[in-house]
């Protein structure tokens, strides 16, 4: 049910995110979606990208510090109150979310939300007991 | 006197035999080679007569070891002011080999050997690396860059004569450095600390356990390096790390060394007598009492140097070796008088910043101290490199390791200065000395 997340650490300074985005553009990995996350100093580049295990490979022999990290991807109406009822249900839950960003995929109806939470596996249960879709993988890498 | 079992294990090599002469027979041999080396530096230096006339001295004033302390110190601008060869002892024709410092600023300093200097240089280091456990059947891999600098040659002669297998592979080139160690099965490796910091950093990115290799000692030397870093390469391979100590004024490696005990450097006494100076005034310090190391070479043909003054920190350790060496220990030098700077009026040595670094979990000793000064007030930054083992996908934790870096630092310096995280790799490394500090105060 999860997937796996490249996070990069970055300087926060003219020209730091077009080197690893070109290091990943020469081995024909494409990046499905990222997030940014910045302080004045740096910031922490977070990647879902077509083939994780390679693009982290190159990434590291390149001397980049790579973190691996599980996140889920959720998939939500791409409407008003989408997100809304994902995040209502995590309410008096007890689970933290430590940060989301979300993306759509060329579905018109429908949007992907990715969650880093601190209880994985009780967010999960959560969200299906809910009826909500907890994407896998495959479908979230693909093409 | 206990004598470690490791101590007894390393096998003794018969070079070694000058370590445990009995200290009178020792004090002896030193006196008597200081006047032969006074008389002659006197006769044919006009440079050293010249400055013992001065102090009113002549070689017959010398009659015993501590009539040392009257003798007129040598300083490194003397060497520079005398360049290139002002102060050879001995004609060229004798001179088998040159050597040369980094001229940094302005003029290299040029130093020379007959072939009697290569060989007791050679001599000193099979005692270095026999203290440091090398033998016969090791292969020891040269990363110091080999050429005018002394370490490579210093360490590449030292290893034939204790009948390793040398590879002189030189500095540089990391990716080729890793693969030679794992293809010809080095067992030692020999260069900078930050530079063996680099190769452990790079072989981990190239997939290679180091501590799946044969690698069991790393004899590191040319720079001032802390205990911290020393438990930082310790835990992170199987070998045993020591520290050895040189100057290419004095000869270059080989002055001193540690043993197997791994504390505090064995110094080569027979031939480069030590001294413990108050660094202001010049003064011979007390036994144990911390100062500046002076040294004097005590047979060296082609250029004797009279009270070098290194501007390394040191003393004298106090007792006897468990390894069974008369030689006196000193303290392993973390720094250099003329390391030290001073930001809104506290005394600060690189060793301190790396040590309050080192205390934080999970980081690298890369590090540059950067000096500015703004509306006429220093500022301190300290840039730090963000490793694996620290980095994490949430920002909160990074600024939590920030903060800790900064308290670590506030607690050895007693200052509250900036840390900066920055991106792997981005600090230049080094493959020889690494550069600590950049000050762009203005005078």
């Amino acid at each position: 049910m999860k997937i796996h997340q490249l996070s990069l650490f970055l300087e926060n300074k003219p020209g730091r995110l077009v080197e690893p985005c070109r290091l990943l553009s020469v081995a024909g990995i494409n990046i499905r979606t990222l997030s940014v996350a910045d302080t004045q100093q740096f910031g922490i580049l977070r990647l879902i990208v077509s083939d994780w295990q390679r693009a982290a490979a190159i990434l590291k022999e390149a001397g980049r510090v790579v973190n691996v990290t599980e996140v889920l991807a959720v998939e939500v109406p791409d409407r008003p109150g989408g997100l809304a009822f994902v995040l209502e249900q995590f309410e008096n839950s007890g689970i933290n979310i430590e940060y989301m960003y979300a993306f759509t995929f060329g579905r018109e109806d429908k949007a992907v939300l990715i969650f880093r939470f601190d209880k994985p596996d009780e967010a999960i249960g959560l969200l299906q007991a809910a009826g909500i879709n907890v994407v896998d993988s495959v479908k979230v890498y693909g093409g | 006197m206990s004598v470690t079992r490791e101590a007894i294990e390393t096998r003794f090599h018969p070079a070694s035999a000058p370590d445990y002469l009995p200290i009178p027979l020792l004090q002896h041999l030193q006196l008597e080679r200081l006047r032969a080396m006074v008389q002659r530096a006197y006769e044919k230096v006009e440079f050293t007569r010249k400055q013992m006339q001065a102090g009113g001295m002549t070689p017959e004033d010398v009659r015993g070891l501590d009539d040392i302390a009257r003798l007129p110190f040598t300083i490194k601008t003397d060497l520079r002011d005398n360049y290139p060869f002002g102060l050879f002892a001995s004609p060229m024709q004798e001179v088998v080999r040159l050597h040369a410092s980094s001229g940094t600023t302005g003029k290299p300093i040029v130093v020379a050997y007959t072939q009697g200097d290569v060989d007791v240089w050679t001599n000193s280091m099979v005692r270095t690396l026999a203290a440091c456990g090398l033998s016969k059947g090791d292969i020891v891999q040269n990363a110091y860059g080999y050429g005018l600098f002394t370490g490579g040659l210093g360490l590449h002669y030292g290893a034939e004569g204790i009948g390793a297998t040398v590879i002189p592979i030189s500095g540089g080139n990391t990716d080729r450095q890793i693969m030679v160690m794992k293809d010809f099965g080095t067992t030692a490796i020999v260069c900078t600390p930050s530079y063996f910091v680099h190769l452990i950093e790079r072989a981990g990115e190239m997939g290679v356990d180091m501590c799946e290799l044969p690698l069991r000692v790393g004899v590191f030397g040319a720079e001032p390096w802390s205990e911290s870093m020393r438990q930082h390469i310790e835990s992170r391979t199987l070998l045993k790390a020591y520290d050895i100590y040189g100057l290419s004024e004095i000869t270059g490696p080989g002055v001193a060394s540690e043993c197997a005990c791994q504390h505090g450097l064995h110094i080569f006494e027979d031939h480069f007598y030590p001294e413990i100076v108050n660094p202001q005034t010049g003064e011979s310090l007390p036994e144990g009492e911390e100062g500046e190391l002076v040294l004097t070479t005590l047979s060296k043909r082609a250029m004797p140097i009279l009270r070098y003054r290194t501007r390394d920190i040191t003393a004298f350790l106090p007792g006897a070796c468990p390894c069974g060496r008369t030689l006196r220990r000193m303290r392993r030098i973390t720094r250099r008088s003329d390391d030290m700077f001073i930001i809104r009026g506290i005394n600060v040595f690189p060793s301190q910043v790396e040590t309050a670094l080192l205390a934080v979990e999970g980081t690298l000793p890369h590090y540059l101290i950067i000096l500015t000064r703004d509306k006429g007030l220093d500022q301190m930054e300290v840039q730090v490199e963000v490793t694996p083992e620290v980095f994490s996908d949430k920002i909160g934790a990074l600024e939590g390791l920030q903060a800790r870096l900064v308290h670590a630092l506030d607690q050895v310096l007693g200052i509250r200065v900036e840390v900066r995280l920055v991106e792997p790799h981005s600090i230049a490394r080094s493959e020889g000395k690494a550069k600590r500090v950049l000050d762009r105060r203005q005078a």
